[in-house]
């Protein structure tokens, strides 16, 4: 099986374990990832104003290289991607004069947008292309014993036009954890914003919510977090310094892409998984599970 | 005993309600007042004024005093509230509405000094938090 697949920006700088797991675990799925040529930064988030279309631009330019590969459709695993992408693909098939425009401003691509690619996420073809109990088949080393919280922040779950689970409650990641071995624990703080971009110059927001988020997973005792946002990834990682001086009783606790517990269960090597890029290295956690 | 409340505004109706209308594409007078956007906003804590009430003000046209608040900064376009409202009203679209009323301006007064940051500050952050920061809070 052949997939277009969309890394988007941070996939290839910071967060590259997150990108080369996906890569790895695919492989072991039988699934060839190929990535979208020419593909460009997708805005990183939807404009919520009916008039901006120029944000509207970057998103439809990479539909077209979707176009331009022969393919309806396209993987991506970066919620805030897989967000944006799908948002603007939404928006510019219900309107239409929108779109006339946005195909208008690009007048030199030869291939003109017409509301014809659809946007996944590696969540929902794993879940509907592969089946979980499939996935559950390619298992070499069960997580058996881990305890993990499923963090799916605000880019999976809302609005309810791009939500492929249930809104409050979404448990695609338990399913597919449950499938690898682990044990999913109860995360009532699963669909609580991070703080997204305030990271930048309000870093004390960041600090207070990766307090209050990490600390409800602590409370259900897991042992990592796993996320498929990497400003989530960001935020609750790199920011757990901010969080421990604002609470001193704050517990740091490993996050991980979720496409990296795949790898690590389907037996792939240490450069599928990259833990060295993790600020909370996860591998003295693993290893007291006798994972790695 | 029945109490009759009577609000009045000039600007009720006026071109910046219009205006907040077309571009967030929602009809404020929906808006009964519940609070449940504010009571689920995880961003409340650190706001001046709570996502029901600027959808009261807005409402009411005070024009000046909303543009001059800090909690359409604070609001990070979560949807939370989008999602719980009982009126299906998308606060967060009205929101934007207002930043993009303040961006738009001729002064186009961005709210992120990115010349503020240290090269090692931004070196540390990953282009998915400096794209979004500078598309949301700069012109
Ligand atoms: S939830 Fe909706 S109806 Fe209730 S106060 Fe907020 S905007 Fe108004
Ligand atoms: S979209 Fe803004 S106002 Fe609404 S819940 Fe999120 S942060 Fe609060």
């Amino acid at each position: 099986m052949k997939l277009i697949y969309y890394p988007g920006c941070t996939l290839k700088n910071q967060a590259r374990n997150f990108d080369v797991s996906t890569i790895s675990s695919m492989a072991k799925l039988d699934v060839e990832v190929e990535e979208l040529a020419r593909w460009n930064c997708c805005g990183t988030v939807h404009a919520l104003g009916s008039d901006n279309i120029m944000n509207r631009v970057a998103p439809v330019t990479n539909l077209i290289r979707v176009k331009e590969a022969q393919a309806s459709e396209f993987m991506t695993t970066c919620a805030m991607c897989y967000n944006t992408l799908k948002r603007a693909n939404i928006d510019v098939k219900k309107r239409p004069d929108a779109l006339a425009t946005i195909n208008e401003f690009l007048y030199q691509e030869e291939t003109k947008y017409q509301g014809d690619v659809d946007v996944l996420h590696l969540l929902e073809f794993l879940r509907d292309r592969i089946g979980f109990d499939k996935l559950a088949e390619k298992v070499k080393k069960p997580l058996a014993g881990l305890r993990v919280a499923c963090y799916y922040g605000c880019l999976l779950a809302r609005p309810k036009e791009v939500a492929f689970d249930d809104v409050e409650n979404p448990t695609i990641m338990e399913d597919l954890i449950t499938a690898l071995g682990a044990t999913p624990v109860q995360f009532p703080l699963k669909t609580e914003c991070c703080g997204a971009y305030h990271t930048v110059d309000k870093p004390e927001i960041i600090a207070e919510r990766t307090d209050k988020i990490m600390g409800s997973a602590h409370e259900e005792q897991a042992d990592l977090v796993v996320v498929s946002c990497p400003l989530c990834a960001f935020n609750l990682d790199f920011r757990q310094d901010d969080a421990r001086r604002l609470n001193p009783d704050f517990y740091h606790l490993p996050v991980l892409y979720f496409t990296q517990l795949m790898a690590l269960a389907f037996g792939c090597d240490d450069t599928a998984l990259r833990f060295d890029l993790h600020h909370i290295d996860p591998r003295p956690t693993l290893a007291g599970r006798g994972l790695a | 005993m029945n109490t009759t409340l009577h609000i009045s505004s000039p600007r009720f109706g006026g071109t910046f309600v219009a205006k907040i209308e077309q571009v967030s594409g929602q009809k404020l007078l929906a808006c009964y007042q519940c609070g449940k956007c504010s009571a689920g906003c995880p961003m409340a804590a650190h706001m001046d004024v709570l996502p029901n009430r600027i959808i009261r003000m807005a409402q009411l046209g005070m024009e000046k005093q909303l543009l001059a608040t800090r909690a359409i900064w604070i609001c990070v376009s979560c949807m939370t509230c989008n999602s719980r409202c009982p009126k299906d009203i998308r606060i967060a679209e009205v929101i934007e509405a207002l930043r993009q009323t303040v961006l738009g301006t001729v002064n186009r007064d961005d709210q992120l000094k990115i010349q503020a940051l240290s090269p090692e500050a931004i070196g540390a952050l990953p282009p998915i938090a400096l794209i979004s920061a500078l598309r949301k809070q700069t012109s």
